[in-house]
């Protein structure tokens, strides 16, 4: 609990790994209470005071963001859709990091013939194109929130699996696991409580870059059209936008969610290198 | 990296046949009289059991053998093999400026490391690294092309201009124009990687002690930073070039499907959309190729450059 107070410290010190949690808090907070936030259903055609329907309307009162081309406030599209993002990042971020400290812990501290076939596996996984992969296999399986989860899951672990076994493999030449060794203390027990506390950090770079990485992916998949067909998500709004051709006369359809995907995004990146300066203590200022 | 591309390959091979409906509808064009249709069936060998399928692909995969078009009803190697450089072209565009720039600005950001321009600099690059790039795309039309009208909004070339060569199709005035908005917005996309690999380097050789020697030798700061500190901070950086063009290839089909650039990438996302497998699973494989020879590529630089490394 110390060390991750001690975390919590160094983070807060960081400017912009403050700057990322807040970001990130606040979209949660938006995503919680969206439907509250949201002041009309984001699929519903609107219409104007004047009872005119509200087709392409730019930023006014009413619609602050402006309205669609089917009349749909751009706003609540906005609101609603940080859901979908934060679920897909947040599921990938804890999924992709169990996977790959597992996988790095294991290969590291055994060594032997279980470490070349979990790298082997992990260097076959680096030959994967991500995207192309993800978009192949969603338009495969066909397009829904856990098929683009589960192809963005199947290929981010890889980069956690080999960051954390290069991390045990010093950690594991260090007297106190020694000690720990002689002291009769099990395989697991060496693994769990004594070598995965420290690598804590540095799991915590990829968790936020990794729930960066899937925000993006997803909202790519969703803007070549392949986006769950239930669901508002900010690369569909995109999608819409750029199939209309908004870009040439409707700015307010396009900028608004792409500003929340960076925004949102760039906090996993803050926080991410936040934590890089905690695992790596020589980029730390002296 | 044999056993990568095999199992890639195997990986292609399943992914395309779990596909829904009738698994010969994928590889077969319903369009094509019968006679052609049992044709393909023969080269492809579908009406063989699957490992036997599974040995005919392999052997057509490795003999560049991909296939009929559904779409062109071409060889697929024939309209790849064009898109490939067009797509070489657009990304080693933008992956030199990305790394020119960057190398320059991380040296000068670990340099400076603290002040405010260095935390400016940071953010500004993983702005644009979080933002999306079909997105910044987008807004960079929207501004440049649309409002201002200084470049055109997409494609490779403007309509109506002959193309007698090669050459003629990659060196002029006319295909540089139309390269501008997608390198510089793909650029800005990658920046913030050899930026900030750079940036860390330099910090780490800073804190090493044949800078203080170079120091107290007497050179002048820009000396020590050019001849020393920046020299000996390459190495991760060229690492992560080759790295990089697995995510690069990644950005390009967003950014070739948004400028309109006929390229690999948005071939892959055209072939998919029209249901034309042969395309897709060719684009994706040479993806996949490009990636696993640069994987290794990068292993095998890292060695070079650092005696330290060594493979046994």
């Amino acid at each position: 609990m110390n060390a991750l107070r001690e975390h919590f410290e160094i983070l807060m010190k960081d400017r912009l790994g403050m700057i990322g949690m807040a970001i990130l808090v606040s979209f949660v907070l938006i995503a919680i209470f969206a439907p509250y936030i949201a002041p009309y259903d984001p699929m519903e055609s609107q219409y104007r005071p004047d009872g005119s329907f509200a087709r392409m309307d730019p930023p006014s009162r009413e619609f602050i963001f402006g309205t669609t081309r089917m009349g749909r406030d751009v706003f609540s599209q906005v609101v609603i859709g940080s859901r979908v993002a934060l679920i897909v990042g947040i599921v990938s971020a804890i999924a992709s990091t169990l996977i790959g400290v597992n996988v790095g812990l294991i290969s590291g501290y055994y060594g032997g013939r279980i470490d070349n076939f979990l790298m082997r596996l992990t260097d076959i996984v680096y030959g994967v194109p991500f995207l192309p992969f993800v978009i192949i296999l969603v338009a495969i399986l066909g397009p829904s929130l856990g098929n683009t989860l589960l192809a963005i899951i199947l290929i981010s672990w890889r980069t956690t699996a080999r960051v954390i076994r290069s991390q045990v493999l010093t950690l594991k030449q260090r007297v106190f696991i020694e000690a720990a060794k002689v002291s009769g203390a099990g395989n697991l027990r060496i693994i769990y409580r004594h070598i995965m506390p420290n690598i804590v950090p540095m799991a915590l770079v990829y968790t936020a870059m990794n729930l960066s990485t899937a925000i993006l992916t997803e909202a790519s998949v969703s803007f070549l059209g392949y986006g769950d067909p239930l669901l508002v998500s900010w690369g569909k709004t995109l999608h819409m936008a750029y199939v209309a051709q908004a870009i040439y006369d409707a700015w307010w359809w396009v900028v608004p969610p792409g500003l929340a995907i960076t925004l949102l995004v760039l906090s996993g990146f803050f926080i991410s290198r936040a934590y890089e300066e905690i695992a790596n203590p020589r980029l730390r200022q002296r | 990296m044999l056993v990568t591309l095999l199992v890639l390959s195997t990986l292609i091979f399943f992914l395309f046949r779990i596909l829904p409906g009738d698994p010969l509808s994928m590889f077969i064009d319903a369009a094509l009289p019968v006679e052609a249709q049992e044709a393909v069936m023969k080269q492809f060998g579908l009406d063989k059991p699957l490992w036997q399928q599974y040995i005919t692909y392999m052997s057509n995969l490795f003999r560049g053998e991909f296939g009929v078009s559904f779409h062109y009803r071409q060889p697929v190697i024939e309209i790849i093999g064009e898109k490939v450089w067009s797509t070489a072209i657009l990304m080693g565009a933008a992956l030199l400026i990305a790394f020119a720039v960057g190398v320059l600005g991380g040296a000068i950001m670990a340099w400076i490391r603290g002040s405010k321009i260095e935390i400016f600099g940071t953010a500004l690059a993983l702005f644009f690294r979080s933002a999306p790039v079909f997105w910044t795309g987008m807004v960079v039309l929207l501004i440049f092309s649309y409002r201002l009208g200084w470049f055109p909004a997409g494609g490779m070339r403007s309509v109506g201009t002959e193309v007698l060569s090669n050459w003629d199709k990659f060196v002029s005035l006319d295909f540089l124009h139309h390269l501008v908005l997608p390198a510089l917005t793909a650029a800005l996309y990658y920046i913030a990687t050899p930026l900030l690999v750079m940036r860390t380097a330099m910090i780490e050789v800073m804190n090493d002690d044949f800078i203080e020697m170079a120091r107290a030798k007497g050179l002048s700061e820009w000396k020590v930073l050019t001849r020393h500190a920046m020299r000996n901070s390459l190495l991760p950086v060229v690492t992560v070039l080759c790295l990089m063009v697995g995510f690069a290839i990644g950005g390009q089909v967003l950014i070739e499907t948004v400028f309109r650039w006929p390229g690999l990438g948005r071939e892959m996302v055209a072939a998919i959309q029209r249901n034309d497998y042969p395309v897709a699973q060719a684009t994706f494989f040479l993806m996949g190729i490009l990636v696993i020879f640069l994987n290794l590529v990068a292993d095998l630089l890292y060695g070079i450059l650092d005696p330290r490394v060594t493979y046994d």
